[in-house]
C-alpha cells in the first residue's frame, strides 16, 4: 500500500515533464533539434534533390525546344503540348496506354482472384503454391522478358512448336503492332498476376469465418456465396489492388523496352517519352511535356485513391 | 444428439437428425461441410478443386524459368530444330563462356553487385535513420515532413528520368557507378516502413535505456534497431530486389561496358545475340539475372512478400 503511494508520484511528475511545460528551447531541445538534422537531413536532401526538384524541372523543360545535348533552347510555353495531343502520335499513344493499362490491370486482377481462391482451399503444397505464383513478380523483367521472347519466337520457340501440333502456324508477334502488344500484355500479366494473387489470399483470409458460415448454412452454394458475400466483401482489397495495378501498369517499362526495342504497336505514355528523348530524335522539351501529361494522371489516381481510402478507413 | 453422431457419421443418422449446426454430411443440398475424408466424392472433389488449379497455376508460373534454364545448357543445333527438344544432351557451358566473351559479363556481375550492395547498405541505413528521428526525435515540422515523404512515395520515378539524367550527367556521373547508385539513394519506402514499424514499439523500452544515460545514437543501435530486425530486414530484400532489377535508370546513364549492370548488359547482349542462334546464349544471360534474386526469395520469401504487398491489409 504504502509502497504504490510512493511508487505513483514520480510517474505523474514524469508524465508532467513529457508535456512541453518547460522552456521552448532548452539545452534538450535545442540538442535535438540537431540530432534530428543529422539523422534525417541527407535522406530529405535526396529525396528534395532527385524526386522533388525534377518534378518541377521536368514542367521547366516541358516549355523549351530543346535537343538533348544541345547547349541552346528556345521557350514555347505549351508549343510541346500542342505538338503532341495535335500529331497523329497522340491517339496512337493514348490508345496503346489506354488498352495496355485495362487489359493488364483487368487480367492480373482477375487472374489473380482465381488463383487466390485456388490457393484458399485447403490442400497440401499451397505455401509452396503461393511463392511460386509470386515468384516472377520479384524477377528482372529484361530477364523475364527475354525469356518469353524465346517462347513466342515464331521459329524455335514453344508457343510455335504447340501451334504447330495443331497444324497452326505461329503469329509473327514481333512485325503485327497488335500482336506485339498482345504479346507485352500476357507477358505483364504473367509476371504480375501473382502479386493480386497474395495481396487477394489475404483478403479472403481475413473475411469473417462466421459470416461465411452462415451463408453455407442458409444452403448458399459455393458460386453463389461467392458473389453474393466474398465479393463486396472483398471490395476494399479489390479497390486497393485496383490502384496500385493501374499505377504500376502505367509505369510499365522493362517488359516493353525489352520484348519491343522500336516501340511497334507498344508506345505507351511512358515508353515514348522515354523513346523521344534516349531513342533517335533527343527531343528532350517533347519528352518533358509526355511525362508530365503521365504525371497527371499518376496524380488524379493517387487523389482519387486517397480521398477513397479516406472513407473506407471508417467503414472498415 | 451431437456426442452421438460424431461415432457413426452414416447417412442413417443423418437422415434422422437433420443436425441444423452443420453436423457432418447433412444432406446433398447444403455444402458437403465435413465428408469422410476417403469417400470419393470427397477425393473428386479436392483434386479437381484443390490440386488441379493449384498444380496449374503453379505449373504456368513454373515451366517458362524452367525452360530458360534447360535452354541455357543447349547447343545452337539443339535449338534450332524444328522438333522441340526438351532437354540438352548434355550440362553444356557453352553458352555461358559465349555471353561471358560476347559482351564483358563478368563486369556487368560484378557492377550489379556493387550497386546493389552500396545502394541497398546506404538506403537501409538512411531509412533506419530518418525513421528514428521521426519517430523518438523531437522536432518542430516532424508531421509537415512526414507528409512530404508520403508524396515522395507515390512519385513515379519514371517521370524524373530526364531531368535527372541532366543533372547527374551534368555532375559527369554519366558512365560511372555512383552516378547509378546517387539519384535513387533517398528512401521513401523505407522510411515510411520503418517509421510505421517505430511507433508500434513501446516507449518503455526506450525510457529504461534513456534512465541509464544512452544517449539517441546508442538507443537507436542498441535499443531500437535489434528489436526491429525483422522489419529493417523486409526493407533490406525489398530493396536490394528493386536495385539488382532496376533497368530504366542505368540503362539511360550508362552506354559504355564498363559501367552496364546485368539488366543493362542483357540489353547489348540482345543486340548481338538476337536472331535465332543466341537464344541459348540470351537464356544463359538471363539465367544470371534471374537466378539470384530466385534464391534470395526462395530463402528468405517471407519478408519480400510482407513488405511487397505493404499496405494491402493496413488499407
Amino acid at each position: 500500500m504504502t509502497r504504490q503511494l510512493t511508487d505513483r508520484p514520480p510517474a505523474v511528475a514524469q508524465a508532467a515533464m513529457a508535456t512541453p511545460r518547460r522552456p521552448r528551447w532548452s539545452g534538450r531541445a535545442r540538442r535535438d533539434f540537431f540530432v534530428f538534422l543529422a539523422l534525417a537531413l541527407p535522406n530529405l536532401a535526396l529525396i528534395a534533390v532527385f524526386t522533388y526538384l525534377p518534378l518541377l524541372n521536368n514542367i521547366y523543360y516541358s516549355t523549351l525546344d530543346w535537343t538533348l545535348g544541345s547547349a541552346s533552347a528556345t521557350v514555347v510555353g505549351l508549343g510541346n503540348y500542342v505538338t503532341f495531343f495535335t500529331s497523329a502520335d497522340a491517339p496512337n499513344v493514348l490508345g496503346t496506354t489506354a488498352v495496355f493499362t485495362v487489359v493488364t490491370v483487368g487480367g492480373s486482377m482477375v487472374l489473380g482472384l482465381l488463383v487466390a481462391l485456388a490457393l484458399n482451399s485447403k490442400v497440401r503444397g499451397t505455401t509452396f503454391a503461393r511463392s511460386a505464383v509470386f515468384a516472377p513478380y520479384v524477377l528482372s523483367g529484361v530477364g523475364v522478358g527475354l525469356v518469353w521472347l524465346f517462347i513466342f519466337d515464331p521459329g524455335y520457340g514453344v508457343l510455335a512448336w504447340l501451334l504447330r501440333g495443331v497444324g497452326q502456324q505461329s503469329p509473327q508477334w514481333i512485325n503485327n503492332p497488335q500482336l506485339s502488344l498482345a504479346m507485352v500484355m500476357i507477358v505483364y500479366v504473367w509476371k504480375n498476376l501473382g502479386y493480386c494473387a497474395v495481396v487477394y489470399l489475404a483478403g479472403l483470409q481475413s473475411l469473417p469465418p462466421d459470416v461465411m458460415e452462415a451463408a453455407a448454412l442458409d444452403g448458399a452454394n459455393g458460386f453463389r456465396r461467392f458473389v453474393n458475400m466474398s465479393l463486396p466483401l472483398l471490395s476494399p482489397t479489390t479497390f486497393f489492388l485496383l490502384i496500385t495495378t493501374m499505377l504500376s501498369s502505367l509505369q510499365a517499362f522493362d517488359l516493353i523496352r525489352i520484348m519491343t526495342p522500336l516501340g511497334n504497336g507498344t508506345s505507351t505514355l511512358i515508353y515514348e517519352a522515354y523513346l523521344q528523348a534516349f531513342g533517335a530524335f533527343n527531343r528532350a522539351g517533347y519528352s518533358a511535356a509526355i511525362s508530365v501529361v503521365l504525371f497527371a494522371i499518376l496524380l488524379i489516381i493517387t487523389v482519387l485513391q486517397l480521398r477513397f481510402v479516406e472513407r473506407k478507413v471508417h467503414y472498415s | 444428439m451431437s456426442t452421438l453422431s460424431p461415432v457413426s457419421p452414416g447417412p442413417a443418422g443423418t437422415v434422422l437428425s437433420p443436425a441444423p449446426d452443420g453436423a457432418p454430411g447433412s444432406g446433398p443440398e447444403s455444402p458437403p461441410r465435413r465428408p469422410a475424408p476417403f469417400s470419393r466424392a470427397n477425393l473428386v472433389q479436392t483434386i479437381a478443386g484443390g490440386y488441379v488449379p493449384l498444380i496449374l497455376a503453379t505449373l504456368v508460373v513454373v515451366l517458362p524459368l524452367v525452360w530458360m534454364l534447360l535452354s541455357s545448357f543447349k547447343q545452337p543445333g539443339e535449338i534450332i530444330t524444328m522438333d522441340l527438344k526438351l532437354l540438352p544432351d548434355t550440362v553444356n557451358l557453352e553458352n555461358y563462356k559465349t555471353a561471358m566473351t560476347t559482351v564483358p559479363f563478368g563486369q556487368f556481375f560484378m557492377n550489379s553487385l556493387i550497386v546493389t550492395a552500396v545502394g541497398s547498405s546506404v538506403k537501409v541505413i538512411l531509412a533506419i535513420l530518418t525513421a528514428y528521428a521521426l519517430v523518438f526525435v523531437r522536432f518542430p515540422f516532424k508531421n509537415a515532413i512526414f507528409v512530404l515523404i508520403l508524396v515522395a512515395l507515390m512519385v513515379p520515378p519514371q517521370v524524373s528520368i530526364l531531368p535527372n539524367y541532366i543533372l547527374i550527367a551534368g555532375m559527369g556521373g554519366k558512365n560511372t557507378l555512383w552516378g547509378i547508385i546517387l539519384p535513387g539513394l533517398g528512401t521513401a519506402f523505407g522510411t515510411f516502413l520503418l517509421r510505421q514499424h517505430f511507433r508500434t514499439l513501446p516507449g518503455s523500452i526506450l525510457e529504461a535505456a534513456e534512465i541509464d544515460g544512452a544517449g539517441h545514437w546508442r538507443r537507436l543501435w542498441q535499443v531500437v534497431a535489434p528489436v526491429s530486425v525483422p522489419s529493417i530486414a523486409t526493407v533490406a530484400l525489398v530493396t536490394v530486389v528493386s536495385e539488382w532489377n532496376d533497368y530504366i535508370w542505368p540503362l539511360i546513364i550508362t552506354d559504355r561496358p564498363e559501367t552496364m549492370t546485368l539488366p543493362v548488359g542483357l540489353t547489348l547482349l540482345q543486340n548481338s545475340e538476337g536472331n535465332g542462334s543466341g537464344w541459348g546464349i540470351l537464356m544463359a544471360g538471363a539465367v544470371l539475372v534471374i537466378v539470384p534474386i530466385l534464391l534470395v526469395f526462395a530463402a528468405l520469401q517471407r519478408y519480400i512478400v510482407a513488405g511487397l504487398t505493404q499496405g494491402s491489409v493496413t488499407g
